[in-house]
């Protein structure tokens, strides 16, 4: 355990360390994520301008579910993506033979070999956004909600991560399946809204078939104090079960490697 | 004598176009499929209307605005940035340059071979929007309908040259992919592409009046979702030809000053 520890500080370094060589990025990374947020934003003043809440959902606790998509767009982006976009390129190149044979799960190294540092920010802007929108609700969050709603976070995480995983091990099959993030990127978009205020199938698919509500919906609610302990277990749950299947079928992928180099 | 070459070769273009895009049918079809926004859009929208009528949008106007805006969509938008980008950074564009015919006619030619394809996705689209609530929020004035086609193809030329010139920027700066996210985000806020122009705050709704963006976009939609009289109607028109020209103008202008600097990495 210790050991991976050792490598995903390492892997991290490296990417610190390239991430330093371009600061120019730094600013410009910032102000566009400010700009991202503030588009983000757009809709929701719009409609908040207007109505008082929309399918039982006010401005404040809208707030706290983009504050959630922010967050676990910022992992995905800062961490999952980039090493996945890692990931296909030593697929195409047949430089995944090297992973194969060091002496380490290859899944812990593929699943963190690259970072986006500047990320950062957009963890720091859904904290702000979360303080922001409980400072206008006028009352802190309860102390137990406050650890549900982290608990929530990181399941939503792996439940986002399970997800991209799968898609990496269909790139054993399918080479050019990069593609496929970023129709799931497009997807995961949706989960910048609280699921109820979408038609009832398309709540059904969200939830169950493409769980997006479990990554921000729900997490949201948990630390509102909404969510009751049946569908915070079967959240945790969901997201678990999906982290299960996702690395069985990458077993059942790397199995079924063939070279693409010698 | 350059323009009868050029027709003379436009045969040949869009047959390798029409190659192309049948090489690359997955790829495009994942594409066309990321355009899910306006979707998203009107599933939310719809739901907020259905309580009680938003600023004078029902549900029926949603469904009509926003699936209209997925065929518009569909039918103009375009990867030519990428492409000139691409060209320009793994040196293929030389090539390109030694052809006897401009590059941006070639591009233009490979985008125009998609167009049946995208009209394939757009149709199904078209059929579900008529027969949806959607239908009885859309217009029947013959004019509107009438100039919706000449609309739609100044739409495409805005979209494309303005991409055009967005990829030619490789010539002179390596992020030009990064300036194409904050394209992509200026774009749906002005171009109607996010919300209709109309829901959008007073300042972005004034700016988004004179941009570019709402003649890539919102301009066709306002004329099969919306009653236009004479001015508005005209004042439509003459700012979708204004902005084609002046967009046309700074693509060539981009490309020739950029084709100047150009050193060719690679080759």
């Amino acid at each position: 355990m210790l050991r991976y520890l050792k490598l995903l500080a390492v892997q991290m370094r490296i990417s610190v360390a390239s991430g330093m060589a371009y600061r120019a990025d730094f600013l410009i990374e910032g102000v566009t994520s400010l700009a991202w947020m503030a588009l983000t934003l757009l809709p929701y003043y719009v409609l908040f301008a207007d109505r008082a809440s929309v399918a039982d959902w006010d401005a404040a606790s809208g707030l706290i579910v983009i504050a959630y998509f922010l967050g676990i767009r910022g992992v995905l982006e800062g961490v999952v993506s980039p090493s996945f976009v890692d990931l296909v390129e030593r697929i195409r190149s047949g430089a995944f033979d090297y992973v194969l044979l060091k002496p380490v799960d290859a899944q812990a190294i593929v699943s963190a070999s690259r970072f986006e540092p500047w990320k950062i920010f957009d963890l720091l802007g859904a904290i702000a956004l979360i303080i922001y929108a409980f400072a206008k609700k006028g009352h802190a969050p309860a102390g137990v909600d406050i650890v549900l709603g982290i608990l929530l976070f990181v399941a939503g995480v792996l439940a986002m991560y399970a997800l991209w995983m799968l898609c990496a091990a269909a790139s054993f099959w399918v080479v050019r399946l990069d593609n496929l993030t970023y129709l799931l990127g497009a997807i995961f978009d949706t989960g910048r809204w609280p699921v109820h205020v979408f038609p009832r199938a398309w709540r059904l698919v969200f939830t169950f078939v493409i769980p997006i509500a479990v990554m921000t919906t729900y997490p949201a609610m948990a630390l509102l104090g909404l969510l009751d302990a049946k569908a915070t277990l079967a959240t945790i749950g969901g997201a678990l079960a999906l982290l299960v299947i996702s690395r069985l079928i990458w077993r059942a992928a790397i199995r079924s490697y063939t070279s693409a180099s010698s | 004598m350059k323009l009868p070459r050029a027709v003379r070769a436009l045969p040949t273009m869009l047959r390798i176009g029409v190659a192309e895009t049948v090489a690359y049918r997955g790829e495009f079809l994942v594409w066309m499929l990321t355009t899910s926004m306006p979707l998203v859009m009107l599933g939310l929208w719809t739901k907020v209307a259905e309580e009680q009528p938003f600023r004078g949008y029902t549900a029926e106007s949603f469904v009509a605005y926003y699936l209209s805006n997925l065929i518009v969509r569909n039918l103009t938008g375009s990867w030519v940035a990428w492409q000139v980008s691409e060209d320009i950074r793994l040196g293929s564009m030389s090539m390109r340059l030694l052809r006897p015919i401009h590059p941006m006619v070639a591009y233009a030619a490979s985008h125009l071979a998609a167009v049946p394809f995208r009209t394939a996705i757009a149709l199904p689209i078209a059929a579900i929007l008529l027969v949806s609530s959607g239908a009885s929020a859309l217009t029947t004035e013959p004019l509107q309908l009438a100039l919706l086609v000449p609309s739609l193809v100044m739409g495409w030329m805005i979209t494309f040259c303005v991409l055009f010139a967005i990829g030619s920027l490789a010539f002179f700066i390596m992020r030009a992919m990064a300036l194409l996210n904050v394209y992509f985000g200026l774009f749906s806020l002005f171009s109607g592409y996010l919300l209709p122009i109309p829901l959008l705050p007073g300042p972005i709704r004034a700016a988004a009046e004179v941009l570019p963006f709402r003649f890539m976009l919102s301009a066709p939609v306002e004329l099969m979702t919306r009653h236009l009289d004479g001015d508005q109607l005209a004042a439509l028109l003459a700012g979708q030809i204004a902005w084609t020209l002046a967009s046309l103008w700074i693509a060539l202008a981009v490309f020739r000053r950029g084709v100047r600097r150009f050193e060719a990495v690679g080759g």
